[in-house]
């Protein structure tokens, strides 16, 4: 196994699709132990663990995907287009054209996104972050989600309609009932989680109980659930008095979630909430007993059956506690975000996103909270480049999914950038 | 075949013990058939309508709704204990008794859904093959590439790429077969990268699909915007196919209409269910991409080359899978817009497993699929008393219940998702 480290630690176990399983090469280099002898100096050593190890190559990974987006834009850009006709005669003019539309889009994508030196103070420019934090939050929540079921081999792609049923229990909570503060917005959640666990717990018994494919049912449930919503929109359970349209009346004050910073900012007590969550993974994961479990199951169902564990139970607890944490993303899009009245498009492609998030953190907890991270700093980067540079907004989902796409495959950026395979000095590539 | 395969382990599990899953599916659906045609029973006549233009008139079947719903709830519920003595002599219920089962159900909800008016049975069957074409295309991508050990979760984002591609040179080049082929190569070129990713790079597959799959969906969407919007008119304006009728044939009443009368995309369809599945079953290509999806490295050890008859395979797979991408463009809409697979790449993945990876069976999946969406619509544009909201979960709750109560667990190819590394 010449080093191959295809650092895509998803241990996709017995979905139905993948064998079930995972091979020592999914394994990232830097758990598989230190096979590779250290050569003398320190600085060396140093150097070649930054050069073979994992975090070199997904910043290469995200270079290569601005490069793809870099020409994507200037492809599409009409002046380098109407440049391009001359190229010949003065090929400076379409590469100025080309560095404008590309440093434009990103500059613009930076200023929404992460620092906005335009405004007036520091503190003011990092509102942009704010922003950017909120467009996260939900992903993190719905990424650790789908994070927990590959770790325990259950492929969850029914992010979507978690997401709306988390976001139709706990809206319905909040707009019919005006508690006192703090207390509703708790019970809200609590609905919100209800919900979503709900969706999935009745896929996890599916497959316990009759052996349904989860792949399947997750996929046919989303569709359910988007038109029972849509339906439930327009009758008097959701639908806002006097409205025409099938959106629900807006959210009680008491029941959103309360700014933790200047209103400016857009950082609320949802996002506290998902660093709670994350640490509670975390948690989850590497020292719970049921974690333990999971992990087993996800590593190898059949071993972990013969070792006693109760596979199909396992199965099912680890959908509930996925469908949780997505169910969170709905709640987050509801009391969060969207507090005026939310339609059946709420779940703003959250639970597609979701998978690419945790994939992107190698399906570990603090993994998948830097990948929401930078997945938010992109979304909020991309208005700002759609407004001001008229750049498609799509244009950052090619970006994100090629990063995904290249931090999969490790040993395909190293060959890009003529790296070294780690271990090769060791086994012969 | 999977079935073959899987045969031994079924049976044996099936005589240790009873599953009594079967009836209660069927018990089930009795009881919703008693809810909804019996207890909720409508009046009127409804009127099935067979008539089609050209061809030999066929008298209008016209069933009285309350009487059809109690006749169709007795029926049903009498086959439901049929289903469990089956099963105590038995052991099984054959699949034929589960079909006319449904069938029955069918009729009685039809008849239920359209009290007091007529439904076009010609127009319902003909939709419903529309709608299932660009699913069994996908089915059958599916089935390929996962026989040869591939899983490709990328159909979706290979439908797009189809459309797509199909949609921009049928429109510049005038020509509707340069769109074919356009799409069959956009389908491959996605392909390529599954392929060369998951052999190659060995990537988990699941990763590498799903990935693929929001890949497609942005760049396609972000060169709509940008791209196609602004040019319309010639870039986004492929001429579509005609319907063929085949002489003869086509005049054969409700069948010529429905099989015989199609655009030539559909019956490349046709072709490429019976050939994926006479080359599946019956020759030496479909032998050894088993045997590799299956052990390859009893196939490596027999001299097959594992990595080369993968990575070809799934290429001819996304070559497939595009087809049914240009069944959006060129076969229907004649336009390309955002998002116009909708999630059929998702459906058809799960035809794929509800067909048990057979091409056959798995098409009669996209087909069931198909036709419950047409009911669907159908109804919705006859007038029914239930919301066309409620109406359009109809084909996921089937699928659902469908999976759980009467596929159960399935096994796919064994070396599925597992990367092959000589050594």
């Amino acid at each position: 196994m010449s080093g191959i480290g295809g650092a895509g630690a998803v241990p996709v176990g017995d979905t139905g699709l993948a064998g079930g399983g995972v091979d020592p090469d999914q394994i990232p280099p830097e758990e598989r132990g230190a096979d590779v002898e250290q050569p003398a100096g320190r600085v060396r050593a140093t150097l070649i663990a930054i050069r073979d190890g994992s975090a070199l190559t997904t910043v290469l990974a995200v270079v290569i995907a601005l490069v793809v987006g870099a020409v994507l834009i200037a492809a599409t850009n009409p002046t380098v287009q109407s440049t391009a006709g001359y190229f010949f005669a003065r090929p400076t003019d379409m590469l100025s054209a080309i560095g404008a539309s590309v440093g434009g889009a990103y500059l613009a994508l930076l200023q929404g996104g992460v620092y906005d030196w335009t405004q007036a103070s520091p503190l003011d420019a990092l509102q942009s972050f704010g922003h950017a934090i909120g467009f996260a939050t939900p992903l993190i929540a719905a990424g650790l989600g789908i994070a927990v079921g590959f770790r325990s081999g259950v492929f969850n792609i029914g992010g979507q309609g978690q997401v709306l049923m988390g976001a139709a229990f706990a809206g319905y909570v909040g707009f019919t009932w005006n508690g006192p503060p703090i207390i509703t917005m708790l019970l809200a959640v609590l609905f919100g989680l209800l919900g979503g666990g709900l969706v999935a717990g009745l896929v996890g018994v599916l497959k316990a109980r009759t052996g349904a494919n989860e792949v399947i049912v997750t996929i046919m449930l989303n569709y359910v659930i988007f038109y029972l919503l849509d339906f439930a929109l327009s009758t008097p359970l959701l639908q806002a008095p006097g409205s025409g349209n099938p959106i629900s009346p807006p959210e009680h004050p008491n029941a959103v979630f309360f700014s933790v910073l200047p209103a400016a900012y857009h950082v609320n007590v949802g996002f506290l909430l998902v660093i709670v969550g994350t640490i509670a993974c975390s948690w989850l994961l590497s020292r719970s007993s049921i974690g333990f479990k999971m992990r087993a199951v996800g590593e190898n169902p059949r071993a972990a059956r013969v070792a006693g564990i109760e596979v199909n139970r396992v199965f099912t607890a680890a959908m509930v506690i996925s469908g949780v944490l997505v169910g969170f993303a709905g709640v987050y899009q509801v009391l969060g975000t969207t507090t005026s009245g939310f339609t059946s498009g709420v779940d703003a492609g959250i639970g597609f996103n979701a998978i690419t998030v945790a994939l992107l953190g190698r399906s570990r907890p603090w993994g998948v909270f830097w990948a929401g991270i930078l997945f938010g700093v992109f979304q909020a980067g991309g208005y700002t480049m759609q407004a001001a540079q008229n750049v498609d907004i799509n244009a950052v989902q090619v970006v994100q999914s090629v990063i995904v796409l290249f931090i999969a495959a490790p040993p395909l950026v190293r060959a890009i950038f003529r790296l070294p395979q780690p271990g090769a000095r060791k086994v012969a590539a | 075949m999977s079935t073959r395969v899987a045969a031994p382990v079924v049976g044996s599990a099936a005589s240790r013990e009873l599953s009594y899953k079967t009836p209660v599916a069927l018990g089930i659906f009795a009881v919703l058939a008693l809810l909804l045609l019996v207890v909720f029973a409508r009046d009127g006549v409804s009127t099935f309508s067979f008539t089609q233009a050209g061809t030999v008139a066929l008298p209008n079947v016209s069933l009285p709704v309350r009487a059809t719903g109690i006749a169709v709830t007795i029926v049903a519920a009498l086959m439901t204990i049929g289903a469990v003595a089956l099963i105590r002599l038995r052991g099984a219920v054959p699949r034929w008794y589960v079909a006319v089962f449904t069938l029955l159900l069918v009729v009685g909800f039809l008849a239920w859904a359209t009290a007091g008016q007529r439904l076009p049975i010609v127009g319902l069957l003909t939709g419903s093959l529309a709608l299932a074409a660009p699913l069994i295309f996908g089915a059958l991508g599916g089935v390929v590439s996962e026989r040869v050990g591939i899983v490709n979760i990328a159909i979706e984002g290979q439908l797009l790429a189809g459309a797509f591609v199909s949609a921009i040179i049928a429109s510049v080049t005038k020509n509707l077969f340069f769109g074919l082929l356009g799409a069959v190569v956009a389908g491959t070129l996605v392909s390529f990268v599954l392929a060369a990713l998951s052999i190659k790079y060995v990537v988990n597959q699941v990763i590498v699909g799903v990935v693929l799959n929001v890949l497609m969906l942005g760049l396609t969407t972000f060169l709509y915007e940008t791209v196609l919007v602004p040019a319309s008119s010639t870039l986004n304006a492929p001429p579509t196919f005609a319907n063929l009728a085949i002489p003869g044939l086509s005049l054969i009443p409700i069948i010529g209409a429905v099989v015989f009368d199609q655009s030539v995309v559909t019956y490349l369809m046709i072709v490429a269910v019976i050939v994926v599945w006479i080359g599946l079953t019956r020759t030496r290509w479909g032998l050894r991409l088993r045997a590799v999806g299956e052990h390859p490295q009893a196939a490596d050890t027999v001299g097959i080359n594992v990595s080369r008859t993968r990575f070809w395979n799934v290429a001819l797979a996304g070559a497939i899978v595009g087809l049914g991408g240009a069944y959006f463009t060129l076969g229907s809409v004649g336009s390309f817009s955002q998002n116009i697979t909708s999630g059929a790449g998702y459906i058809a993945l799960a035809a794929v497993i509800f067909g048990r990876w057979d091409p056959l069976r798995a098409s009669a999946a996209g087909l069931l699929f198909g036709f419950a969406s047409q009911v669907a619509n159908i109804l919705g544009i006859v007038g029914s008393p239930v919301p066309s909201d409620i109406l359009l979960t109809l084909p996921y709750v089937v699928t659902i219940i469908a999976v759980a109560g009467l596929v159960g667990r399935v096994r796919g190819p064994a070396a599925a998702g597992r990367p092959y590394v000589k050594g």
